[in-house]
């Protein structure tokens, strides 16, 4: 698909990308750049002033405002996007940046049939959220570190989120979403919520739970 | 907080870059990871008319190391790459310390480690680590291919020694060496936030006694200025924290390392950082020096 957004709505199809850029240019007096990158899995080419950062083109020119915009300079995470799978911060890339490539936001990680991703899953399942301006940017970030770290602890989980800022929640729960998650994804793929058992499974579980699951002489540990 | 407008460039060649860095010279800026000069160009603390962005030229990110050689890093080489290679590690471990250090995971995976190095931010960690090793910038423009060492390339804070129509090119440090330790430590408030103070420390040991010390330092001191500490640090126990030379170098650091304030720590509480970091780090890398393996990567913990 191939749609071309610009200032004003006006019907632009009959005209090249490179005829709407001079066009553009022409009555603003600013340059433009003409974008093509998949955003959601879906390819467009999008024409925007050259000074535009890629979190406002994939909310005002896209219109997909899953994506949120806390301090604009990088500190708070809000923003955070997957490019090419990884995650960053969206308004710290210029949408002329994109060229060629592939953005994924938090509208992107539901499954076409609707099914929450694991993430967005576990932030209902534990309360990860309260007002939720900061949630699209931890469920990108997890989202990622997830693939990287299927099974991570305790402290793992707190490190992975704090590159974000909540101002809310107290973090509690969103980490505890985090170990929720890696659940979620061990049962939808077939396994144990718990993983396999196995001593290492243990062990990285041990610092999860209170108590123990490591017998204590024959018997399980006081919880 | 956006951006004043500008030209944008897509070159597709680090010859065409070049080109047109040349023809927009003082009116112009290299934009590669972005993840310094964009937040400067959203607060318009800078407002070039034209950016070249080199993020599009292909194989501008290799990564190369050897115990000969050293480790060499092209201009598009991000922090998460540089800080994630095996070879790396083993042949410099100060830059994968170092690396773990800046900024938070979501940034290191677009920053780009030359970038970090040229934007010359005193309060950044691998200017610091290039200015310790002694390593050398290569920059490249119409003019030709030159090579800048490290202790010509800080010309003062956010300023590099890099002409206008220069685009660096890649970096390269050298590699550890036997018997030589390296640590890094820094106070930041929250974690991933730019330190406070921060203190970059190479050890060199010999039976158990420091035979040379060399620091530079984050947030404090001169950009580039490496403090040579051997004359009180000689004979230093790399085995006991506890000598009293560690507590004396402190002091000198103290004395030595201006520090300034501003909103985040008044000039007497960054010196006793300096003081403390000074001490912890020197003797974290007298440590690495006397591991059987020096190559293998260490943690130096503390603040995180």
């Amino acid at each position: 698909m191939t749609s071309s957004i610009h200032k004003g709505g006006r019907d632009a199809s009959r005209r090249t990308v490179a005829e709407q850029v001079d066009e553009l240019q022409a009555e603003t007096g600013e340059h433009h750049v003409a974008v093509t990158f998949t955003l959601n899995g879906v390819t467009q080419t999008v024409v925007l002033p050259s000074r535009t950062l890629a979190s406002d083109a994939i909310r005002h020119h896209l219109r997909q405002t899953g994506t949120h915009v806390g301090c604009e300079h990088g500190v708070c995470g809000a923003c955070t996007v997957l490019l090419d799978g990884k995650p960053v911060r969206s308004c710290l890339v210029l949408a002329a940046s994109l060229e060629g490539r592939s953005v994924t936001t938090v509208e992107g990680l539901v499954e076409p049939d609707g099914t929450l991703h694991p993430v967005q899953e576990a932030f209902v399942d534990c309360h990860g959220l309260q007002c939720g301006f900061c949630t699209p940017g931890f469920v990108t970030t997890i989202a990622a570190f997830l693939e990287e770290n299927p099974s991570p602890t305790h402290e793992e989980a707190t490190d992975a989120i704090a590159g974000n800022l909540c101002r809310c929640t107290g973090y509690q729960n969103i980490r505890a979403a985090v170990l929720r998650a890696a659940e979620i994804k061990r049962e939808r793929s077939g396994g144990s919520p718990l993983g396999p058992d196995n001593e290492a499974a243990r062990a990285s579980l041990d610092a999860k739970v209170r108590g123990t699951t490591a017998p204590v002489g024959g018997k399980a540990g006081r919880a | 907080m956006k951006p004043s407008p500008l030209t944008y460039h897509r070159p597709r060649s680090i010859d065409e870059a070049c080109e047109v860095l040349a023809g927009v010279a003082h009116e112009g800026k290299v934009l590669a990871g972005g993840q310094s000069l964009i937040p400067l160009l959203s607060m318009r603390l800078a407002a070039p008319a034209h950016l070249v962005d080199i993020g599009s030229i292909p194989r501008l990110d290799a990564i190369s190391a050897s115990q000969e050689l050293g480790v060499t890093f092209d201009a598009l080489t991000t922090h998460a790459a540089l800080e994630s290679d095996p070879t790396v590690a083993q042949v410099q471990p100060l830059l994968g310390r170092a690396l773990r250090l800046v900024a938070h995971p979501t940034i290191r995976n677009r920053g780009t480690t030359v970038g970090s190095i040229v934007h010359a931010d005193p309060s950044a960690e691998m200017p610091a680590v290039l200015s310790l090793l002694g390593g050398t910038l290569t920059v490249r423009s119409v003019r030709g291919v030159r090579q800048i060492p490290a202790a010509e390339l800080f010309a003062g804070p956010l300023e590099s020694t890099l002409e206008a129509d220069e685009i660096a090119t890649s970096v390269t440090v050298p590699a550890a060496r036997p018997g030589t330790g390296t640590a890094i430590d820094e106070i930041a408030r929250r974690h991933g936030d730019y330190a406070l103070v921060g203190v970059v420390a190479q050890v060199e040991v010999e039976d158990g006694a420091v035979t040379s010390a060399r620091m530079t330092y984050v947030s404090a001191g001169e950009l580039g200025q490496v403090v040579d500490y051997t004359d009180i640090l000689r004979g230093a126990s790399a085995h006991d924290e506890r000598d009293p030379l560690w507590q004396q170098v402190a002091e000198k650091a103290r004395e030595t390392v201006e520090t300034e304030a501003d909103i985040h720590a008044t000039d007497r509480y960054r010196s006793q950082l300096v003081a403390a970091l000074t001490g912890r780090v020197g003797f974290a890398a007298a440590q690495d020096a006397i591991r059987d393996d020096t190559r293998v990567p260490m943690h130096t913990g503390g603040s995180r």
